[in-house]
């Protein structure tokens, strides 16, 4: 090699290197390490807020901000984590992500000093239950989500319906339909329907799955007379007058107008029993006369079989930690932080995110934001409510069961569970595309 | 086969004798110089494809990666042999075969009109292109939002339709919009290949048989058409693939409802949605195979054709 040869490429390995110190400088203005945290987009001010206050000398926390749909969000942390991305540090996640996010090993695990602080007996247990994943914590709850009956007091005494006691869901179904009322749900094809199917199968004390934990292997346990108990509630709606007319594609919004509806005679309707999640009192207080907002119920979630204790759906969010981060440690402190009792309380009164800490519920902010009763109810549902299956597959067995109970004017107890059992397996052992 | 291969294997020994000693130096530099750009192809494109093609032999799924097992073919076994998988190719067929026909019928009367125009030519020409400078997405989502029963104003145009007939309802009508947003974004396209083939066209030849006494109809079907058959082949077979592919109208308008789903739309929600990458994989083995095939058989088809049209003459 000539000598004016190596002295070029001597000049451009200078160069090159100048250039990379010179950009590795502008990356480091700070040492101070920036955690990043996807949040999803409910309550963005107070998660700011929290952020803000959870900062340390040591360490930022950064929001980024996830698309509203969950599916979206999954998608997009999954594409982060599926390569090995080192600035994710903190993840909102949706209670179901969390089997398949630490299954998949892109959520490190808590350790034990740490699992303690974030699942303590303060934690109430249908939102404890969301965080673990064989015998490990990956998350640590931050709020939890239940769903409650909501009704008009007016219809349930038309009815003669004692709602302080625990009713069915035949019972508010015929209640509904004989007054000239409706009962709302979340029956389009979507995963709130299989949100809806899991608590009534859980209720009448089956599974949809078990040993879930087996992965492709877990038991496939729907076609059992819990199933059969959840059809057949499914079918009693959908061939009764409490119908409500979008029932087949029905979601959390559109069964809101039916409850005090702006022209009662059009809408054929004395308002609705409705099963819904934890935002609707926070919904109706700000846009409803004082009257009707008097006239506003709620309840236990409905027993599936008489006698037999409901399992209200249990939703919400956990605060996962990437497995790929630069600062694990500094993230699980964060994630501490951002769960803690003021925060949830924060999330809570502003936002109507409700906590996932007993003791939260007990905060004088909280007691004079809601109404004390409707506060224990939550506090009682999260205590006891169901988990939806946690499983490395969760995502194709909600798919799956979908596909087979819908739609749900074609829910035939004698056929449907039986179907969807068959179908589920073969889906989980990889013999039909979903 | 063997008489063809013979004088080529002679002409290949033949060839180190006949170059210079710098004619190889250069050979060897220019090996060289695109050996970089070779690898990196290799690198983006084979990549890929092999591990695709591997993965679709696994049961992969990224939630569960320690339980991927090798199973064999099983993956097509189940893809073919799934009723969903057949619909949604059919339905792909279906949309293919009709946008491709609709847009080679108005992306002709286009080409014809962009290629003919004097006055205003720059603007006319322009306007017939700025649907294709969309992006499908965007497309996609404007013609989602002109067939809404909210906000739409199709609905609205059509006398004969209810103001709250919901499109997206059912298949029939659901299929139609994607179609109209397809069709709408890519005939320019179409329009613009067959440009390009209007333009080789003598103007002797047409001015020979409007001399001869032949009516616009035969000049058209008896001068144009034949002699553009290598444009339209080509327009036919890149649109045909394109719409083979179609995943973005449907994505927006549908997100596969009402039996709406493509090919390309399964194979995204068995790998994005589910995170099947076994399944998922096998899929768009099966996509590209199909693609392929679809190639095949348009460059047979016109081949054909070709031949019978140099028998008639």
């Amino acid at each position: 090699m000539s000598r004016a040869r190596q002295r070029s490429r001597a000049t451009a390995a200078l160069c090159a290197a100048a250039m990379l110190t010179g950009l590795a400088a502008c990356g480091s203005d700070s040492d101070k390490p920036q955690l990043n945290w996807y949040i999803n987009p409910d309550g963005q001010d107070t998660l700011a807020a929290i952020a803000e206050r959870c900062s340390t000398d040591a360490y930022d926390i950064n929001i980024q901000l996830l698309p509203a749909s969950a599916t979206d969000q999954r998608t997009q942390l999954a594409r982060r984590l599926a390569a090995q991305d080192g600035s994710t540090d903190l993840m909102s996640l949706d209670p179901v992500f969390v089997a398949e996010f630490a299954n998949a090993g892109w959520l490190e695990e808590f350790p034990d000093d740490v699992a303690s602080q974030v699942v303590d007996d303060d934690v109430l247990q249908g939102a404890a239950d969301t965080v673990t994943w064989e015998d490990g914590v990956f998350a640590a709850p931050q709020w939890a989500n239940t769903q409650v009956v909501w009704y008009r007091k007016s219809l349930a005494e038309a009815a003669g319906l004692d709602m302080e006691q625990p009713v069915t869901w035949d019972a508010i179904i015929d209640a509904a339909a004989d007054n000239n009322g409706t009962v709302g749900v979340q029956a389009n094809r979507y995963e709130a329907y299989t949100v809806w199917i899991n608590a009534m199968v859980l209720g009448a004390g089956g599974d949809i799955v078990s040993n879930t934990e087996a992965g492709r292997d877990a038991q496939v346990d729907i076609d059992s007379d819990a199933g059969r108990a959840a059809a057949e509630v499914i079918a009693k709606l959908a061939s009764s007058e409490a119908r409500q007319p979008d029932f087949t594609v029905s979601n959390e919004g559109t069964s809101l107008g039916r409850m005090f509806p702006e022209d009662p005679e059009a809408a054929g309707g004395a308002g609705e029993f409705m099963l819904n999640w934890t935002f609707v009192y926070k919904n109706y207080e700000d846009s409803v006369s004082e009257e009707e907002f008097a006239d506003l119920g709620w309840a236990r979630y409905p027993q599936t079989i008489e006698g037999e204790d409901s399992r209200p759906p249990i939703g919400g969010i956990d605060i996962g930690v990437g497995a790929y981060s630069q600062n694990t440690d500094l993230a699980m402190e964060a994630a501490v932080c951002m769960t803690d009792v003021e925060a949830q309380t924060a999330l809570a009164v502003n936002d109507g995110l409700m906590p996932a800490r007993e003791s939260a519920y007990d905060s004088d902010e909280l007691q004079e934001a809601y109404d004390p009763s409707l506060l224990e109810l939550f506090r009682v549902s999260i205590e006891e409510g169901g988990p939806r299956p946690k499983s490395a597959f969760y995502s194709q067995i909600s798919s799956a069961v979908q596909s087979v109970w819908h739609s749900p004017a074609a829910v035939d107890p004698a056929v449907t569970p039986q179907e969807s059992s068959e179908f589920l397996r073969d889906v989980l052992d990889g013999r039909r595309l979903l | 086969m063997s008489v063809s291969t013979a004088p080529a294997a002679t002409k290949h020994r033949k060839e180190p004798v006949v170059l210079s000693d710098r004619a190889r130096a250069e050979n060897r530099l220019g090996m060289r110089l695109v050996a970089p750009a070779v690898v990196l192809m290799l690198i983006v494109t084979a990549f890929p494809m092999l591990r695709a093609l591997y993965l679709s032999f696994t049961n992969y799924s990224m939630t569960a990666p320690d339980s991927s097992e090798f199973v064999g073919a099983s993956n097509y076994v189940t893809a073919l042999t799934d009723p969903l998988f057949w619909q949604v190719t059919g339905n792909t067929v279906f949309i293919m075969i009709v946008t491709v026909a609709v847009e080679l019928v108005v992306g002709f009367a286009f080409a014809m009109v962009m290629h003919r125009v004097i006055f205003a030519r720059g603007i006319i020409r322009t306007s017939i292109l700025i649907p294709y400078g969309i992006i499908t997405v965007v497309s996609g989502f404007a013609w989602q939002f002109a067939f809404s029963n909210n906000n739409g104003f199709v609905n609205a145009w059509l006398p004969f339709l209810d103001d709250s007939f919901n499109w997206f309802e059912q298949y029939g009508s659901a299929i139609s919009a994607i179609m109209v947003s397809e069709i709408w974004k890519t005939t320019p396209f179409m329009s613009l290949l067959l440009l390009a083939g209007l333009a080789t066209i003598s103007e002797d030849m047409l001015e020979a048989a409007k001399v001869d006494g032949a009516s616009w109809w035969q000049r058209l079907f008896r001068v144009i058409l034949p002699n553009m058959r290598g444009a339209i082949m080509v327009a036919i077979l890149f649109r045909a693939l394109d719409a083979y592919r179609i995943f973005d109208n449907i994505f927006v308008m549908t997100a596969g409802a009402q039996g709406t789903e493509s090919v390309s739309f399964l194979t995204y929600r068995q790998v994005i949605e589910q995170f099947q990458l076994g399944i998922g994989s096998a899929l768009s083995v099966l996509l590209f195979l199909s693609v392929l095939v679809v190639a095949f058989l348009i460059v047979k088809i016109f081949r054909v054709d070709l031949g019978a049209a140099r028998q008639e003459s």
